[in-house]
């Protein structure tokens, strides 16, 4: 019951404020607040109820939705969903209580931004916790619906191009899901959506192209989502008309559905095809962490250099997924270790970024700005915002006693153990973020600073706040990872030694 | 005779008689009335095919009328349209003072379009689309004072003449080759028919239906109508007729020997009909046209569950279900239109989100459920395609039609970014109360649809043809 109420309230809270036509924009705002904060406390409430040496599956509902067609409402979670759900739901909470940062808007619709935010809330909390392919399919869909309306509508620069850009490429990726995903459901007799029965069967086991071309088109579906080099062309330009709070969601959320699905359908599903191209994929993976870590380096756009990096740090999690899923047997604990990696990565990556994006949002806010070369001297300025920013920022370069630290390395130590040379490669893309996060720092904050930032005002108490509780969760995840990876290792020692 | 089993038909007969009379005998402000018989008729039509649904499927008048599980569920989405159509009309119409046969010819055209989905005989399927288009015609071109009506129903009537011609050549070298229009019969001479004949029949009969379709090579008359005709006829023309002329095709090709390439040939006519289409429907900056094009598309996706008709059990459950999503979606895209009072270039709807929220909702679900959203209804239709045709091998069709999809996903999202982030411009005049309801049930049905899919899963789970 415990998720569906996870996921019922923001939805319920979106309906209830698509309705209300004369809240004042800051009682929407607290009622979203309070909307998406209970759904979060909803999945950790869930978190003390799991018991880390049980199923593999739990807190399990089934509703009967289309049985004629092996469809219900199945909802449940592991380790790794439980993990990446509840971060996502922190990171609404933090998005929905950061102020937007639309500059000419005028406040009444605001009402409706945030029913677009729980609405999107509710969905993305879907994707990590159906146990439905097609549920899966239907939230992740949903997911796209709701981030374009939302770029359309309260982006800036271009919003309208590039929300189109964003839902039409990426719902290109659904398609080749959708395809999949009715390849995996013929494939089992009964026809079934059930991933309980698909992770167990493993039907698509030895069947030669028939199952190399549903994973193509599954790996294909998700890796735009990911995104992975050379799919990945629709993010910079969605990052950069979004406002703030969104583009968090976008970065923090929404690729890791990419990342999160690779787990639950091929890694889970497929796991003789995933072995067969796993070093393929790592390659791939090992590409997107160089070749993002370079790029952004080579950009002068502050919120373009971030959204950049997180190609970087999705390659990452993409290399660690790889690496758990090659087939050496005598490599369980690193494999293991890869994958436990992984999910670190995506719960770090949706906090650092998630934090770095709402800055850039109130950047954006102060000045209209994001060209770096506009920028500079703001640390005596601003302090509580260039603390913030330095401390994400290092966190995000790898910072041990930080979030970032923690999953790179264990990713670094896995691949070190099947892959050794994929991983002294992929090091140096470690090396090119630390460049390119300190090359920001000082353009930001360092230096002298022009003329038309001498009255640029420090972080509100709205902003620090929601920031300090972001901030919290990265060097708690640093310092004491253990109640994280207690939680992961469960799910990954049955994923990786379940074979 | 069985007259029992022609009770819907006959009550739509005699209903389009019996307004044809009123509107000749009655005062000009009294033509609207005619309104209420038409769907009086509708309701009562529709109640009576709901009783036949228990007996079905059988075969009645010899042979000659099939009362099957398909043909009824046709009948009922093609009245429903009819009911969304005539409910739309009277204040449309209202600045036309004669207009009491209009409802008749309404009701005309549905008898046509249920015949041809009942026809289980050759020269029955012609009688039932001579008598849909011809009753079509002039609907389309109902403002006789306004050019482009004249010219979409002008396209209209040369189009139809052309296929309507070949479809009887058709029929008429099929009856050469088994000297029998019956279906039952048909099915067992052509086993060892001529080859080269049988080619040209089917070829004639195909062209011949994808017209009423609006599908390649006989789809140019449906930009043009949805354009130049009334808004509530092109509710009932991007519909009705689709349904009607899917369900015969079907029949149609069932019947054809498994060593003709007829699945080859319907497959391509699906695939061309759809990337057409939605590549046409891309740059109009006209909704209405738009519209027109992604129902020619639309066919495209239906005719995939004709391929793999004979391939597939679920096939035809499959046709119905896509279909009957199209429509509902469909109805009420065209309902708002007419509400809006034929609001028609894109650049019109800017901000429409702001000055008719509910209208504006309502468009959105539409087109949603017309790329295939989940969990509106379109989307399951648009799956249950794709499952059927993966399943019976044409997964490269399924594929086409995913980045077809896509493709449809670009236009239709220019209309609600038209509505919903642009700022508004000058006042929103809508019709009135009738086209309202028409338009909120036809999204409520579509959204009941849409929640009850497995309801509706249930009841076409044991569809067959009786034959």
């Amino acid at each position: 019951m415990i998720l569906t109420v996870a996921l019922a309230v923001p939805l319920l809270g979106a309906l209830a404020l698509a309705g209300s036509k004369r809240w004042s924009a800051m009682r929407a705002r607290w009622f979203a607040t309070g909307a998406a904060a209970l759904s979060l406390l909803a999945l950790i409430v869930a978190w003390f109820g799991f018991d880390p040496s049980g199923p593999l599956f739990q807190h399990v509902d089934e509703v009967r939705w289309v049985p004629s067609l092996g469809v219900a409402y199945r909802v449940g979670v592991d380790g790794i969903a439980l993990a990446v759900a509840t971060m996502s739901a922190l990171l609404f909470v933090a998005a929905i209580a950061y102020p937007l940062d639309a500059r000419s808007e005028p406040r009444q619709d605001h009402v409706q931004y945030y029913a677009w935010l729980l609405f999107l809330q509710a969905m993305s909390l879907g994707v990590f916790l159906a146990l439905d392919l097609l549920l899966f399919y239907v939230f992740f869909d949903l997911t796209l619906v709701g981030m374009y309306f939302l770029i359309g509508r309260w982006g800036h620069g271009e919003p309208q191009v590039s929300a189109l850009k964003f839902f039409l490429y990426t719902f290109a990726g659904s398609l080749a899901l959708l395809l999949a995903i009715i390849g995996l459901y013929l494939s089992l007799d009964p026809h079934s959506f059930d991933m309980r029965v698909l992770i167990e069967r493993q039907p698509l086991a030895g069947s030669g192209l028939y199952a190399g071309l549903v994973f193509l088109a599954l790996m294909l579906g998700l890796a735009i989502k990911t995104p992975l080099v050379p799919l990945h062309t629709w993010l910079p330009q969605a990052h950069v008309d979004a406002p703030g709070p969104a583009s968090a969601i976008l970065a923090g959320v929404l690729l890791k559905m990419g990342t999160y699905g690779m787990i639950r359908l091929p890694f889970a599903m497929m796991q003789d095809a995933f072995a067969r191209y796993a070093l393929a994929i790592a390659i791939i993976a090992l590409v997107a962490i160089v070749y993002g870590a370079l790029v952004a380096l080579g950009q002068r756009n502050l919120k373009r250099r971030i959204a950049y990096t997180s190609i970087n740090h999705m390659g990452y999690t993409v290399l660690g997924i790889a690496v758990a899923a090659a087939a050496f047997s005598d490599t369980d604990v690193a494999r293991r270790l890869a994958l436990t990696g992984a999910t670190v990565e995506m719960v770090a990556h949706g906090l650092i970024t998630g934090a770095l994006f709402l800055i850039c949002g109130s950047f954006w806010q102060r000045t209209g700005e994001y060209d770096l070369d506009r920028y500079g001297g703001l640390a005596r300025q601003a302090p509580l915002l260039t603390g913030f920013t330095v401390l994400a920022a290092f966190a995000s370069l790898g910072m041990p006693g930080l979030a970032g630290f923690v999953a790179e390395f264990q990713i670094f130590a896995g691949t070190f153990a099947v892959y050794p040379w994929l991983a002294v490669i992929g090091v140096v893309g470690i090396l090119i973020t630390a460049a390119l996060f300190l090359d920001l720092l000082r353009r930001l904050f360092f230096g002298s600073r022009p003329l038309h930032l001498v009255d640029f005002p420090d972080l509100n108490r709205a902003e620090w706040g929601v920031l300090a509780v972001l901030t919290l969760g990265i060097v708690v995840i640093g310092i004491a990872p253990r109640f994280l990876l207690t939680l992961i290792e469960a799910s990954s020692a049955v994923l990786v030694g379940g074979r | 005779m069985p007259v029992g089993d022609l009770l819907p038909e006959l009550i739509l007969l005699v209903g389009a008689v019996i307004i044809v009379l009123f509107a000749a005998f009655s005062s000009h402000d009294r033509q609207a009335w005619a309104a209420g018989l038409a769907l009086v008729a509708l309701a009562l039509a529709t109640g009576f095919s709901v009783m036949q649904w228990s007996r079905a499927p059988m075969l009645s008048f010899s042979g000659v009328w099939a009362l099957d599980g398909p043909a009824i569920a046709a009948k009922w989405l093609m009245l429903f349209s009819g009911a969304v159509t005539v409910s739309l009309s009277p204040q449309w119409m209202r600045s036309d003072r004669r207009h009491g046969e209009y409802y008749a010819l309404i009701l005309f055209a549905l008898l046509g379009m249920i015949m041809m989905a009942s026809a289980n005989d050759s020269m029955q399927l012609v009688v039932g689309v001579l008598l849909s288009s011809t009753a079509s015609y002039p609907l389309v071109a109902y403002h006789r004072g306004w050019a482009p009506a004249l010219e979409a129903g002008m396209k209209y009537f040369l189009i139809g003449a052309l296929t309507n011609a070949l479809l009887v050549i058709g029929v008429v070298v099929l009856f050469g080759l088994v000297g029998d229009t019956d279906y039952a019969r048909t099915a067992e001479a052509l086993v060892d028919a001529d080859p080269f004949a049988l080619t040209i029949a089917t070829a004639c009969i195909v062209l011949g239906l994808s017209f009423k379709l609006a599908a390649f090579p006989a789809h140019a008359w449906m930009p043009d109508v949805a354009q130049g005709a009334p808004a509530p006829v092109v509710a009932l023309l991007s519909v009705a007729p689709k349904i009607g002329a899917a369900v015969a095709l079907a029949r149609f090709v069932l019947l054809l020997p498994v060593d003709q390439a007829w699945p080859a040939i319907v497959a391509l006519i699906a695939a061309v009909t759809m990337t057409l289409g939605n590549l046409a429907a891309l740059r109009q900056s006209d909704v209405r046209r738009l519209l027109g094009w992604s129902s020619v598309s639309q066919s495209g996706y239906a005719l995939m569950a004709v391929v793999v008709i004979g391939a597939h059990p679920q096939a035809l459950r499959a046709l119905l279900a896509f279909l009957a999503a199209y429509a509902l979606a469909n109805l009420a895209a065209f309902a708002v239109i007419t509400h809006l009072r034929g609001r028609t270039a894109l650049d019109d709807y800017r901000g429409l989100a702001r000055a008719q929220p509910i209208v504006t909702a309502v468009l959105i679900v539409a087109l949603l459920s017309l790329v295939g959203i989940p969990p509106l209804v379109g989307f399951f239709g648009k799956f249950l395609l794709f499952e059927v045709t993966i399943a019976a091998g044409y997964g490269w069709l399924a594929v086409v039609a995913a980045i077809n999809t896509l493709v449809s996903l670009f236009y239709y999202l220019r209309v609600i970014a038209v509505t919903m982030f642009k700022a508004p411009e000058g006042e929103v005049h809508v019709l009135g109360i009738w086209s309202w309801l028409a338009m909120l049930a036809s999204v409520v049905v579509l959204l009941v649809a849409s929640l009850g899919v497995e309801w509706g899963l249930g009841l076409m789970a044991s569809l067959r043809f009786a034959l």
